[in-house]
């Protein structure tokens, strides 16, 4: 089906993109291996899309591409919490360090 | 007893030498924090005789209190008192603020525009009614007034107080504190000025938005 070819593209150039931020130390090697492996399943998913039918069935969900979107939400919703407390966190330490700048020698 | 007047400041170089001169006349360690002004807020705060802290980028008013405290309490002071840059406080009125701390009956006092003779805007009026109303609901205090810049604290008390929030939201953060730690607080009527100035510098309408924004989620 077209939807694969299209998927399967965008996920092999979303990992282009994941390998090269590795490759230039943007991303550590977990993080890589976390995300690679991510990719990989998704694509897995994709291509074979009988297995979901098979853990939906097993999990009671019904259908498999409703259990892919149940997963997928819960996913994003863990990640920008993450994302949301480290920026938090970053925010908390530009404020002690302007702080400190800005008492310094006074 | 040794007071520190601090004064946060963002983009306010038309009036900020005038603010500290008046508040310097009657006190004498007045601390301006520039908060990455990109005005000279800095050199008119300096030259008007203010200890002049300076945020290399701006930080939020609420950080900016927190280095001016931090400061004072630095420096040795016994009271702080927090004042509005924008010329909308009686610099003859921190007598009153200070009192009942220096007499021992609180640790902290705030300021209110609603218990002295104040003409309050219509709208601005209605959205403190409702801030009021949910800081009540939240932390139980009664009080008059909670987005006021005038407060008098104890040392003491401000070693306490953690300000968490950077931004605007601090005003009801500094009242969660005072819930949390149980410190003894006093509201003093104060008059509060809306000139041209400090209406248009002052916050907006929308501000109240964001504050709820940064008050539930950060």
């Amino acid at each position: 089906m077209l939807i694969q070819y299209i998927l399967i593209i965008a996920i092999i150039l979303i990992e282009l993109q994941t390998i090269r931020k590795f490759r230039s130390n943007i991303v550590s090697r977990r993080e890589f291996l976390f995300w690679s492996s991510l990719w990989v399943a998704i694509g897995v998913v994709v291509l074979l899309p009988q297995i979901t039918v098979f853990l939906a069935n097993y999990l009671g969900v019904g259908r498999g591409a409703d259990l892919v979107v149940y997963a997928s939400l819960i996913f994003v919703f863990y990640m920008i919490f993450r994302i949301f407390a480290r920026q938090e966190r970053m925010e908390k330490n530009i404020s002690k360090i302007i702080e400190e700048i800005a008492k310094k020698g006074k | 007893m040794n007071l520190f007047v601090i004064i946060p400041a963002y983009n306010e170089s038309k009036i900020i030498a005038e603010t500290i001169r008046s508040v310097k006349s009657l006190y004498p360690n007045v601390v301006a924090v520039d908060d990455g002004s990109a005005d000279n807020t800095f050199e008119e705060a300096e030259k008007a005789g203010a200890v002049a802290l300076r945020h290399i980028i701006n930080r939020g008013q609420g950080a900016a209190l927190r280095t001016g405290i931090n400061y004072a309490i630095l420096k040795g002071a016994e009271i702080i008192v927090t004042f509005d840059a924008d010329g909308q406080f009686e610099p003859s009125e921190i007598e009153k603020m200070i009192k009942p701390i220096r007499d021992g009956e609180c640790d902290i006092t705030l300021g209110s525009r609603f218990l002295g003779k104040n003409k309050v805007p219509f709208l601005k009026n209605w959205i403190l009614k409702l801030a009021i109303f949910f800081t009540r609901a939240i932390t139980g205090l009664k009080l008059t007034d909670v987005h006021n810049g005038f407060r008098a604290i104890s040392a003491k008390a401000g070693m306490k107080i953690k300000i968490r929030q950077d931004r605007m939201a601090h005003a009801s953060d500094i009242i969660h504190e005072i819930a949390r730690l149980g410190l003894k607080f006093k509201e003093v009527p104060v008059t509060v000025k809306y000139t041209d100035y400090s209406i248009r510098k002052g916050q907006k309408i929308s501000g109240a938005l964001k504050i709820i924004f940064d008050l539930m989620f950060k």
